[in-house]
């Protein structure tokens, strides 16, 4: 398969490992900060393959996983509410609020639907115009495009019984709120190469420049992180801190501004809270005044029981890097892909379920 | 969370399936010819080792690239018996139909089925038909039971892989999940991929006649092969290691994979079968796979190791091995 056997290659997987160990840096921590990059490289083994070199955390990288607790409950409560259909990616289904799932949900006879895109969820709309239907709008700078214009679209074809939830968050104030903290410890970002797609390069250098951190947009293929973490470490060694791009078929500096300007025309930059991590200035997307109408919390009055989080869960000290999954109490014992406590459990690309299905044999009993 | 309530996750054959099915069924019913977990039951009758199997079929949509509902749900039936090593003999089939089905449709499913079952050499010996409320089915639910003899020097059986086996499988994987679920989304992926569905009682009677010593079967519908394997390596107490460059995976069918972020292993065949067979017996069973009725693709794609038991694990191409779980409930796309 063109644009993914040569990113796969052993023989290239071999000579960059080879590579990693000879640049004359110290190991370092790098933290990735992309559900996919977690996923990769669980699921390729490649952490195992530069522990000597390296240790790869995962940061807020994963959506299903930093979206609070309170947004997941509005939509339960609002998927409940009589005419409502309520669609969703698939990735929320099985996603634990405080007191049930969308799976449980469809199961007592709401109408929940899993589509592969917002614009499904408009074409939903436009088939059932006495129904109400709402889309859960989560995911960072990489999805906001297409939930922004799947509001344009509704508008234009008149769908007015069409609506979202918009969760959407952004990542470089993320990262901001990262390195300010003081107990993080991390010698590079490994960064998003869908997010940085849209954004481009240029929000990140704050990193570098402020802070002093290196930083290098990745791919996704074995061959592409570990082409990040060979960059990584030779801004290391030499002392540097820039932001570089390893994924140049698909990162410009500049991003995709068409991208950018659909959201922007939907959406306004507002605080967010993330879980794990708490309320972050300008780190989400809220409706702006002319697309109002669209905004399903003006739509609908629903409130939620207080939220509740698990107990004893660390998915929040997980979320920051501070922990790996294993040392959190629950991990493989009370919190399992089949009995989810905390979200970086249930979602596929949450860095408890990586950990726990990809393991390493003998990680895991 | 309500613990009591029936999701759609339990019956993808995943984690939840097995539970469910342990906790309500096996316990429920429980002897030991169903403690075996095989594909059939084997009862003594009258001297013979008969099988016996069962299998419901809700298919959405009924009819899709590669099959349709009648040929899946003859299918079914005849290749759970044939992993249990016997000779399908006869079939049995009951129709639920939705009110307002057309009588069309249900004519071309009755006449796959009987064409599939023809293809294995056997009739539907008897039926039932029962027609519910619009709404209260989609369209039509097959349920297939069949039985077959199962020669008596055979003791074919999950739990009976051992370290130094090889495992084999005839063909590509996850055709008939991703023919299915790219009909179903309406997903237009531009790519050609149809169902895999197909009798086996013939590649599994080619494996007997050349005088394999085979140690287990399973047909990995629901959950794919990782799921099958899995159950495989727990109940025969066993560590199986698969190697990512043998794995037969059609290029379209990787393409889909990738592009809804699904795990080739885990999407459901119907027209494959595992086979665990000592190693030295490999170069033997794959002349007579390749030889049989949709045996063309056979590859050796693991084998029994020293390791933990009740584990699957994967070789990686790239160097490193990771564990192959089943999955939890329904295979969903990702998105981002």
């Amino acid at each position: 398969m063109k644009y993914v056997d040569e990113f796969r290659d052993p023989r290239v997987v071999r000579d960059l490992v080879e590579a990693i160990g000879r640049v004359p840096a110290p190991r370092v921590r790098l933290m990735e900060v992309c559900g996919t990059h977690t996923m990769s490289i669980a699921r390729y083994g490649l952490r195992e393959l530069i522990c000597e070199r390296a240790d790869l955390i995962s940061g807020p990288g994963c959506p299903v996983c930093v979206t609070p607790q309170g947004e997941i409950d509005w939509f339960l409560e609002a998927a409940r509410l009589p005419g409502v259909v309520a669609a969703t990616f698939g990735d929320m289904m099985r996603v634990p609020g405080s007191y049930s799932s969308l799976e449980q949900e469809r199961a007592r006879g709401a109408d929940v639907r899993v589509v592969y895109s917002p614009a499904d969820a408009v074409e939903l709309a436009r088939k059932n115009p006495d129904r109400q239907v709402i889309f859960f709008g989560i995911g960072f700078e990489t999805t906001a495009p297409a939930v922004a214009m799947s509001v344009l679209e509704a508008q234009r074809a008149g769908a007015a019984n069409y609506s979202v939830l918009c969760a959407h968050k952004l990542i470089p104030p993320a990262l901001r709120a990262l390195v300010e903290a003081p107990d993080l410890a991390v010698q590079g970002f490994i960064l998003p190469g869908h997010v940085s797609a849209i954004i481009g390069s240029r929000p990140y250098e704050f990193l570098a420049r402020e802070h002093g951190v290196p930083c290098v947009i990745a791919g996704f293929e074995p061959v592409d992180v570990l082409q990040a973490v060979h960059m990584l470490l030779l801004q290391v060694a030499e002392g540097r801190s820039a932001v570089e791009i390893a994924y140049g078929r698909a990162v410009s500096p500049d991003g995709n501004p068409k991208a950018r300007a659909i959201v922007s025309e939907v959406f306004d930059v507002a605080d967010a809270r993330w879980r794990g991590l708490g309320e972050i200035p300008a780190s989400g997307l809220a409706f702006n005044a002319a697309h109002a109408a669209f905004d399903a919390r003006r739509r609908f009055e629903v409130t939620p029981p207080p939220a509740v989080e698990p107990r004893g869960c660390r998915c929040g000290e997980v979320l920051r890097g501070l922990i790996a999954p294993e040392q959190c109490g629950l991990f493989a014992q009370r919190c399992t892909p089949r009995a989810p406590v905390g979200p970086c459990m249930v979602s596929s690309e949450g860095a408890c379920a990586a950990r726990y299905r990809y393991g390493s044999p003998g990680g895991r009993a | 969370m309500n613990q009591d309530l029936i999701l759609l996750s339990h019956g993808a054959g995943g984690q939840l399936m097995s539970e469910l099915i342990d906790a309500m069924f096996v316990s429920g019913f429980d002897n030991p010819i169903l403690r075996a977990r095989e594909d059939s039951g084997v009862i003594e009758l009258a001297g013979e080792r008969l099988a016996l199997t069962t299998d419901s079929f809700v298919v959405t949509p009924v009819v899709f690239p590669g099959g349709d509902i009648g040929k899946l749900a003859a299918c079914g039936t005849i290749n759970d018996l044939a992993a249990v090593g016997a000779q399908p003999a006869a079939l049995a089939a009951s129709f639920i139909l939705e009110e307002g089905l057309e009588q069309s449709l249900l004519r071309c499913c009755v006449q796959s089925l009987r064409a599939a079952a023809e293809e294995a050499g056997v009739w539907v010996v008897t039926g039932d038909t029962k027609v519910v409320p619009k709404g209260s089915a989609d369209k039509l639910f097959i349920t297939t039971s069949g039985i077959g003899l199962v020669p008596h020097n055979l003791t074919i059986s999950a739990s009976a892989a051992r370290p130094g086996d090889a495992v084999l499988i005839n063909g590509g994987i996850g055709e008939h999940g991703m023919a299915v679920l790219c009909a179903r989304e309406g997903i237009d992926l531009q790519l050609d991929i149809g169902s895999d569905c197909a009798p086996l009682n013939g590649l599994v009677r080619a494996l007997i006649d050349a005088g394999c010593d085979i140690h287990c079967l399973r047909d990995p519908t629901r959950g794919g092969v990782a799921a099958a394997l899995n159950e495989i390596a727990q109940q025969s107490r066993v560590c199986i290691e698969l190697r990512e460059e043998s794995l037969p995976v059609a290029p379209a069918v990787r393409t889909a994979c990738e592009l809804l972020g699904l795990e080739p292993l885990q999407v459901a065949n119907e027209g494959k079968m595992l086979v665990i067979l000592p190693e030295e017996q490999v170069e033997a069973a794959l002349a007579a796979m390749r030889a049989a009725p949709y045996g063309a693709g056979a590859a050796v794609i693991g084998r029994v190791v020293q390791g933990p038991p009740g584990r699957v694990q994967l070789k990686m191409t790239v160097g490193p091995t990771r564990i192959v779980d089943r999955p939890v409930g329904e295979p969903m796309p990702r998105i981002c």
